[in-house]
């Protein structure tokens, strides 16, 4: 790991336990570059708001070591990291004015007066919160309060700013401006942003880098087209957008690419990603939106499926169908103006490309 | 069909809005609303019979007899309308017009047996009043014209000006004269005056009462901070546990725990038993902190603690620990984030906690009475001393109805210096 010097964040083997029974992060190892955003996802209670925890001082990591610019930090106490921190619940000081929350983190530093109120301004304006200072926090609506507390995350020009679940209590609309908002000041002022949400979309929207967290593992780390368009393993593939799943055997396997037959004995052509040797158990993922109703030759891949039912969905159709034993498997047809003749009972050959379908670990 | 729109519509041609019924819309929402008022109503009816009986009256009551002094007119009418024409200050005897109604008065009263009552409510006002009532008895009915020699003849103190200046003066129906007392003052010849230095005690009893209630109030504070913000932060389970032994001084009687006080405290009691024994004191100078201000400072912060934790445990446990993370986030020590953002949102809770130690100090009587001696007596035993012992009611309505002035005052400035929507009782 030393080859990685210069990473703003270093976990080194971190574990950590909460009751010296199950480890909630196992072995996390992770660096994470200056001025990256990057997004810890993963399911609730998959341990990212503990590793972003022990990042920020709260809890001590059981083994392992954290480093913030190459100097270990497990001995640091919280306050003297440096560290800005959103909370969910936003956690502005109720008995404080807003400019007084703001002021807060500049006062324990021993700011001079007209800096303080000089960066107050500024942060304030960042937010587009200029007029609002004098208000109490209860006298703003959430996403006002979200800003106050972004703003006071980085009023005191952290280099590093955690972000748990932050946007968690707003509603959809006010949420996907505050994911533009929050980027665009990422990018302004180039800080490192830890990113914690359990949204996939917030995740692929805004991170440089996604890690996948599932029981205290990062199952992949990855820019986010990556990780939709090459799952490192079935969790992955089912945790980040729409997925089929069709479990099969390896029947052969010629580099990168492998034949599965499928417990109906239908044999498919697929990337082999995740695969152990021939005759291991494999489940293929495919998205629903790379099978075609009416397949080309290209294709290699080509099955029989029942059409169980139909759903109009103005831009695309989906299609529910019974492939191999599957009866969830899912089709989504483009709605381009062409009639492609589906009835819900009808037997219809599909088909996919090879590099499409990719044959990972096997599920259960 | 039109009659069908305007109906949708809700308003018809006169402008009026009216229900389904066809009745208006105010009248219809005014009916169901006072139906819901009344039920409302009935539902605290008991309780408000409960509290006009066992509350209200009483208080009302007390008030009531800390001015009241409707006896002496009630027994000596006559005397007290002939008495009228009498001028107190003009250093001479009521004429014999006034000694013959008195004797008609006192006849009656004697009769009745009500004339040593009389006696003993003049004693309030003179001492020597009650012994000069009961001594005229019988004789004083035998008397015949002139009724005036007839009097001083049966005592001097019948020809004394001072005695029939008290019967003036204690004749109307109502009297400031238990509220003197209260203050420690007198109304004499001249006007009314403080008591002579020795015999004031009410005054320097109330503010007693008032500095060991502030001082018992901050060493609950003092004491139940900490446990409280323990209790609030440890997990559930072991602060379940805690909380029981909070609330143990509540499972046993009052009067066992100041009991125990008294076997813990006293010159050979335990304390003082142990302290000598590992040679911190030698027997000849064991500490006295019992019978005096510093057994009723202990025992009562024992007593009342649970109730400043209580209020104080159940703001904590609101505060979110988010705040102090969020405080050493930005760069506070430990203290700066416990000063600075957990205390002021535990303000509610101390209000809250130290109005109710400090109200339930004030009035508190028990303890003090057995711990107190009498250098830790507070102003409610007195009152007891007065209602159950010396039957001077007026008096006891008096310093009553001062306490409950005092109370309400300092609740006042309480309010407008905390101000009251920062307690939090729960
Ligand atoms: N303070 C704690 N004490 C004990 N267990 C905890 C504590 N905080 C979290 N856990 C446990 O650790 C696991 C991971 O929690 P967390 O890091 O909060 O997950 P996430 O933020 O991904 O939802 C969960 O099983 C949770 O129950
Ligand atoms: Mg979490």
């Amino acid at each position: 790991m030393s080859s990685n010097r210069g990473a703003a964040v270093r976990f080194e083997s971190v574990q950590k336990s909460y009751d010296g029974e199950t480890l909630v992060v196992k072995n996390l190892n992770l660096d994470i570059a200056r001025g990256e955003f990057l997004t810890m996802l993963g399911p609730s209670g998959s341990g990212k708001t503990t590793c972003l925890m022990m990042l920020a001082g709260f809890e001590p990591a059981t083994h392992g070591e954290i480093f913030l610019n190459d100097h270990p930090i497990n001995n640091v106490p919280p306050h003297k990291r440096g560290i800005g921190m959103v909370f969910q619940n936003y956690a502005l000081f109720p008995h404080m004015t807003v400019a007084e929350n703001l002021a807060f983190p500049l006062q324990v530093r021993g700011m001079d007066k007209s800096e303080q109120e000089r960066r107050i301004k500024r942060a304030l304006e960042m937010v587009e919160l200029g007029a609002f200072g004098s208000r109490r926090p209860a006298q703003l609506s959430g996403g006002q309060q979200q800003r106050v507390a972004v703003a006071r995350a980085l009023v005191f020009d952290p280099e590093l700013v955690l972000m748990d679940e932050p946007l968690g209590a707003l509603d959809k609309q006010l949420r996907e401006q505050m994911q533009y908002e929050i980027k665009h000041i990422h990018e302004s002022l180039g800080v490192t942003v830890v990113y914690v949400t359990h949204d996939q979309t917030e995740a692929l929207t805004m991170s440089d880098r996604v890690a996948v967290f599932n029981d205290g593992v990062i199952q992949q780390l990855s820019p986010p087209e990556a990780l939709y368009e090459e799952p490192q393993n079935s969790f992955v593939a089912q945790f980040i957008g729409e997925n089929n799943k069709l479990s099969g055997e390896v029947a052969a396997l010629n580099g990168k690419q492998c034949m599965v037959r499928l417990d109906d004995g239908s044999e498919l052509l697929a990337d082999a990603v995740n695969v152990g040797g021939v005759g291991s158990r494999t489940t293929i993922s495919l998205r629903p939106e790379r099978i075609e109703v009416v397949p080309t030759d290209q294709q290699e891949n080509q099955v029989e499926g029942l059409v169980e039912e139909l759903i109009y969905l103005g831009d695309h159709i989906r299609v529910r169908m019974k492939v191999a034993g599957n009866d969830e498997f899912i089709v989504k047809v483009r709605n381009r103006g062409q009639r492609w003749d589906l009835q819900e009972g009808q037997m219809r050959k599909i088909g996919w490309s090879a590099k499409d379908c990719k044959a990972l670990d096997a599920v259960s | 069909m039109s009659s069908t729109t305007t109906t949708q519509t809700g308003l018809p041609s006169d402008g009026v809005m009216r229900a389904a019924d066809g009745t208006p819309l105010k009248r219809s929402l005014a009916r169901a609303l006072r139906r819901e008022k009344l039920r409302s109503f009935l539902l605290i009816l008991p309780l408000l019979a409960f509290i006009t009986i066992t509350f209200i009256a009483p208080i009302a009551d007390m008030l009531f007899r800390s001015v009241e002094n409707g006896m002496v007119e009630e027994t000596i009418p006559r005397t007290v309308e002939a008495l009228k024409s009498w001028d107190a200050t003009s250093g001479e005897l009521p004429d014999e017009a006034v000694f013959e109604a008195f004797h008609a008065d006192f006849v009656e009263a004697f009769k009745n047996k009500t004339h040593t009552r009389l006696g003993l409510r003049l004693n309030y006002e003179q001492p020597g009043m009650s012994g000069l009532f009961r001594k005229s008895g019988r004789r004083a009915t035998n008397l015949e014209p002139p009724y005036k020699e007839g009097f001083i003849d049966i005592d001097e103190d019948w020809g004394a000006l001072e005695t029939w200046q008290v019967i003036k003066r204690a004749s109307p129906p109502l009297t400031d004269g238990y509220f003197l007392a209260a203050v420690d003052a007198e109304r004499t010849a001249d006007g009314i005056q403080m008591k002579p230095e020795k015999e004031r005690i009410y005054l320097f009893l109330f503010w007693r009462t008032l500095f060991l209630s502030i001082v018992i109030t901050l060493s609950c504070l003092v004491l139940g901070y900490p446990i409280a913000y323990l209790l609030a932060n440890l997990p559930l389970r072991t602060s379940n546990v805690l909380m029981i032994l909070v609330l143990l001084p509540f499972w046993t009687s009052l009067l066992v725990r100041t009991s125990a006080w008294k076997v813990l405290l006293q010159q050979q009691g335990v304390i003082n038993d142990t302290l000598v024994w590992i040679g911190l004191i030698d027997d000849a100078h064991r500490l006295t902190m019992i019978n005096n201000q510093t057994g009723t400072i202990i025992a009562m912060t024992h007593i009342l603690l649970p109730f400043m934790i209580l209020p104080l445990f159940s703001v904590m446990k609101t505060i979110s620990p988010s705040y102090v993370r969020a405080a050493k986030s930005l760069g506070a020590n430990d203290w700066t984030a416990f000063w600075r953002v957990y205390f002021p949102q535990s303000v509610p809770g101390i209000g809250a906690g130290a109005i109710l130690v400090f109200i339930l100090a004030i009035g508190y009587y028990i303890t003090p009475e057995l711990v107190g001696g009498t250098s830790g007596i507070f102003i409610s035993n007195r009152i007891a001393y007065h209602i159950s012992t010396s039957l001077n009611w007026g008096l006891a309505a008096a310093l009553g109805a001062i306490l409950l002035g005092l109370v309400m005052l300092l609740f006042y400035v309480y309010d407008r210096i905390v101000g009251i929507d920062n307690v939090k009782l729960g």
